[in-house]
């Protein structure tokens, strides 16, 4: 009988983990050539309309890219928080919460006396979105550093608290006059939204907000002490402690950056693209963070990567099925066979398969 | 006098990992009614045979004869079935069953519709007879000691036939006096003709117990001795491949102006979740230019002592002062460096170093609040490096670069990153808790010689040790802890090996020397 085992490599070279996500998305459009040929559809043709609606032409790259913007967000939301081994599932609910937030300082000042000019204004509805998100995701942070609660379990259900409280907000105090009884909220202060990437597009300048922030994270992770008490809480909590890395602090400082990341997801997805939150605003970016962090391996740089694959399959696939017989649920099965090829991938970064005769 | 026949042959035993030659055509054979000695250091290949023989791996190369028969490769339950029994270091023994149960476990088919325990009981009591291995049948195997776990170990094996018994590390968890019981065991197996393997590295029991010796080195076989014709420093030099002076505390060298680096009065530490408090009513003292050991076997508060000083945990009740003022001691494990104390836990994987972190960051983890490495917030890699290149210069730490994860160096380097780590700060107090656990003798002494050279500058150091020889080799005083008390803490001068191993069980308190 033939028998496999796994057995760690010691010191995994830096090369294959950078070709591992590589040669996980390689795999997997080879895989789901497969279902595409199963649908009936020309495989070749099939996957030249994905990516020509995903990359082919100047709107649809400026459609990715405004897919890819609040995937990045809550992309580096959860690699921050995964990379402290902080298992932030909340994304979805942090950003709904931002948003809201957003919309609280930014929009619902009409008709008031409250006066403020636009920079300060702008700046106080960043910080508000994204203290929104820290102070969500403190809590499951506190309960798991004080009392040892499991935070997958908390910050998943918070999702589902989050929506109800927005549907509530929305039905309610922040409901939107003009929204003919459909509910959204108030709009954003016009003078607000962000600017335009590419003239008469949906792209907007909330990307280069996500870029700058990726390398940021990469720096801070990188070079500054904060970054290698993170890395090290992460990689082995029992020793961090013992070698005296104040490791509640940590989670907890880990917790607040990751909740505002996500925050600010949903505060620069208002005021770059919908101007007022509605309970479809977002697709599941917060669970694709999820994804996307997997995908870029945790690196923060590998984020903004990871996101334009995700974000260009889903536009990409929406254009797609308009042609062929493919429904665009492919760009799900793209995603998700992606992630599981990725842990595979990593897995063989890591270890090395011997086999037992 | 006629040979015995054979009982266990191994020819040309090879085996790889990756580029690791971890056996080399290794030959050997074992007589029935003797002891052979497996002798080498960590990572000599003994436990790769062992694990050969009993078909957890399979060879690359060679074959195995059990009484003149193939062994079928990579089968545990063909060597069973051959009359191989394995007692592993870590025992293989469910808790919460009885002793009965355990040594029937998996010996009876699934669809015999009761099962035949008046039978095994009688066996079982008939082997404990025939061996000199007692054992209650209804005792809950969690309620024994390690030695009587042993036993029960050894019987299992011994019920389902074993007539070729391997021993991996079997008095690494012993008492002296377990040790001795033990060997009592294996000459009557020997005496009715069962064939033994005893693997270990220490010498003085190999020289006890063994007929023969097979010395591995680097996965090939170095030597085979009959014991009786060569002597430890011999196996000792075979085992190294070069000679190796151990070194001993010097009993005349403390020196006169000794001051208390730190002193527990009445400390107890509880339970967690209450129950038998972890430790209770200690007091100890360490003085400057003195090594304190605290003997005991394992799981009788050791943990909860270093745990207190290297500052996870705080004591529930008394007391802990630190240095000649006496201050009171920090309540958090930086405090506790900051204070000058340099610490060397247990176990270097999981709280020593982070493994998957490059060298030189796990360096100067413990000094992250110092401005040569970290200002502003930001770390400095270039001081950090630097720092890192001359520890490793000190302590002879050899790594592949200073930025390989240190995951991949091997135990003794990583153990010296530690203890270099510790000792570079010179510190006042050291705390080193089985500091050459698991190490091979070259980095045995290179560890024990650092600690007598710290003693010599006038540190305080408290050991903790199960390895009596290392604790005579190294002590100025032994305290013994037992149960969580301290029993006895004396000079050294007034202990024997035998009278520590009693203290440990607890039974010697009132003996005096």
């Amino acid at each position: 009988m033939m028998r496999f085992t796994l057995e760690r490599r010691a010191d995994p070279s830096r090369l294959a983990l950078l070709l591992a996500p590589l040669a996980a998305v390689a795999f997997t459009l080879l895989a789901c050539m497969l279902l595409v040929a199963w649908a009936g559809a020309p495989v070749g043709r099939t996957y030249a309309l994905l990516f020509e609606g995903a990359f082919g032409s100047r709107f649809a790259l400026s459609e990715t890219l405004t897919r890819a913007t609040p995937l990045m967000l809550t992309g580096l939301a959860c690699a921050v928080a995964f990379r402290a081994r902080l298992y932030n599932i909340g994304a979805e609910g942090q950003l709904y919460l931002g948003a809201l937030a957003a919309v609280a300082v930014g929009g619902m000042h009409g008709g008031s006396s409250f006066e403020l000019p636009m920079p300060l204004l702008f700046a106080g509805m960043i910080a508000a979105a994204a203290l929104a998100g820290a102070v969500l995701l403190l809590v499951p942070a506190l309960l798991k550093t004080r009392l040892g609660v499991d935070e997958v379990v908390t910050t998943l259900l918070g999702n589902f608290v989050v929506l109800l409280f927005v549907s509530m907000m929305l039905d309610g105090p922040m409901k939107d006059p003009m929204g003919m009884g459909w509910p959204q909220s108030v709009a954003l202060d016009g003078a607000l939204e962000l600017g335009k990437l590419l003239a008469r597009t949906r792209a907007h300048t909330g990307l280069l907000w996500a870029v700058g922030l990726a390398v940021g994270l990469w720096l801070v992770q990188r070079y500054t002490v904060f970054g290698f008490q993170m890395r090290s809480v992460g990689a082995n909590a029992q020793a961090a402690r013992f070698l005296g890395l104040p490791v509640q602090r940590v989670t907890l400082c880990v917790a607040m950056l990751s909740g505002a990341l996500a925050g600010l997801a949903g505060a620069i997805e208002v005021a770059g693209r919908t101007s007022y939150v509605t309970l479809d605003m977002s697709p599941g970016y917060g669970y694709a963070g999820v994804v996307v962090a997997m995908l870029a391996g945790l690196h923060p740089l590998g984020v903004l990567a990871a996101s334009l694959f995700v974000a260009g399959m889903q536009v990409g696939a929406d254009s797609m099925s308009r042609a062929v017989a493919v429904p665009n649920y492919i760009a799900d099965v793209i995603v998700a066979v992606a992630l599981l090829a990725m842990l595979v991938a990593t897995l063989f970064a890591q270890y090395r398969l011997r086999r037992n005769p | 006098m006629t040979q015995p026949p054979i009982a266990l042959r191994l020819s040309g035993i090879t085996k790889r990992f990756g580029s690791l030659l971890a056996n080399d055509a290794i030959s050997l054979a074992l007589a029935q009614g003797e002891v052979l000695a497996l002798l080498g250091e960590n990572g000599a290949g003994k436990s790769t045979l062992v694990s050969i023989l009993f078909g957890h791996y399979v060879a690359d190369a060679g074959r195995i004869e059990v009484f003149g028969q193939p062994l079928p490769p990579g089968r545990p339950d063909a060597a069973l079935a051959a009359g191989i029994g394995m007692v592993h270091q870590h025992f293989t023994l469910a808790d919460n069953m009885t002793v009965l149960d355990n040594v029937m476990v998996g010996t009876e088919p699934l669809w015999r519709p009761a099962s035949r325990r008046r039978q095994a009981r009688a066996r079982l009591a008939e082997l404990g007879r025939r061996f000199g291995l007692a054992a209650d049948p209804d005792a809950r195997v969690g309620t024994l000691s390690v030695g009587e776990k042993q036993r029960v170990e050894i019987l299992k094996a011994l019920y389902r036939g074993a007539r070729v018994l391997i021993l991996d590390e079997p008095t690494a968890v012993l008492t002296p006096q377990e040790s001795q019981a033990l060997f009592a065991t294996l000459r009557e197996f020997v005496a009715q003709g069962l064939a033994v393997i005893f693997i270990s590295h220490k010498l003085d029991e190999v020289m006890a117990v063994s007929q023969r010796v097979a010395v591995l080195r680097q996965g090939r076989l170095v030597a085979e001795r009959a014991t009786a014709g060569t002597s430890a420093a011999e196996l000792a030099e075979l085992m190294v491949g070069r000679k190796v002076v151990m070194p001993r505390a010097d009993a005349a060298e403390p020196a006169a102006q000794a001051s208390p680096v730190v002193r527990l009065a009445q400390v107890c530490v509880n339970a967690p979740r209450g129950g038998v408090p972890l430790l209770c009513g200690i007091d100890l003292t360490v003085h400057t230019h003195e090594i304190v050991a605290v003997a005991g076997v394992a799981g009788n508060g050791q943990q909860a002592l270093v745990s207190l000083l290297t500052g996870l945990r705080q004591p529930s009740e008394g007391a802990i002062r630190l240095g000649p003022e006496s201050a009171p001691a920090p309540s958090t494990p930086a405090g506790w460096t900051a204070a000058g104390v340099g610490r060397v836990p247990e176990d270097r994987h999981h709280e020593g170093v982070i493994g998957d972190n490059p060298v030189w960051e796990n360096a100067i983890v413990e000094d992250l609040g110092d401005r040569r490495f970290a200002r502003w917030g930001l770390l400095r890699a270039r001081a950090g490096r630097e720092h890192a290149r001359e520890l490793a210069r000190r302590f002879d730490v050899r790594a592949a670069s200073l930025d390989v994860r240190t995951r991949s160096l091997s135990g003794g380097n990583m153990q010296k990153l530690v203890l270099g780590r510790a000792l570079a700060r010179e510190p006042r107090l050291i705390v080193a808790d089985q500091p050459t656990w698991g190490l091979d003798v070259g980095a045995v002494a290179y560890v024990r010689e650092q600690l007598l050279a710290a003693r010599a500058r006038g540190a305080g150091i408290l050991l903790v040790s199960e390895d009596l020889e290392e604790i005579f080799a190294l002590a100025d005083r032994i305290a013994v802890l037992c149960a969580g008390r301290l029993v006895a803490v004396r000079p050294v001068a007034q202990w024997t090996p035998a009278g520590v191993g009693l203290a440990m069980t607890g039974s010697a308190a009132t003996e005096t020397p």
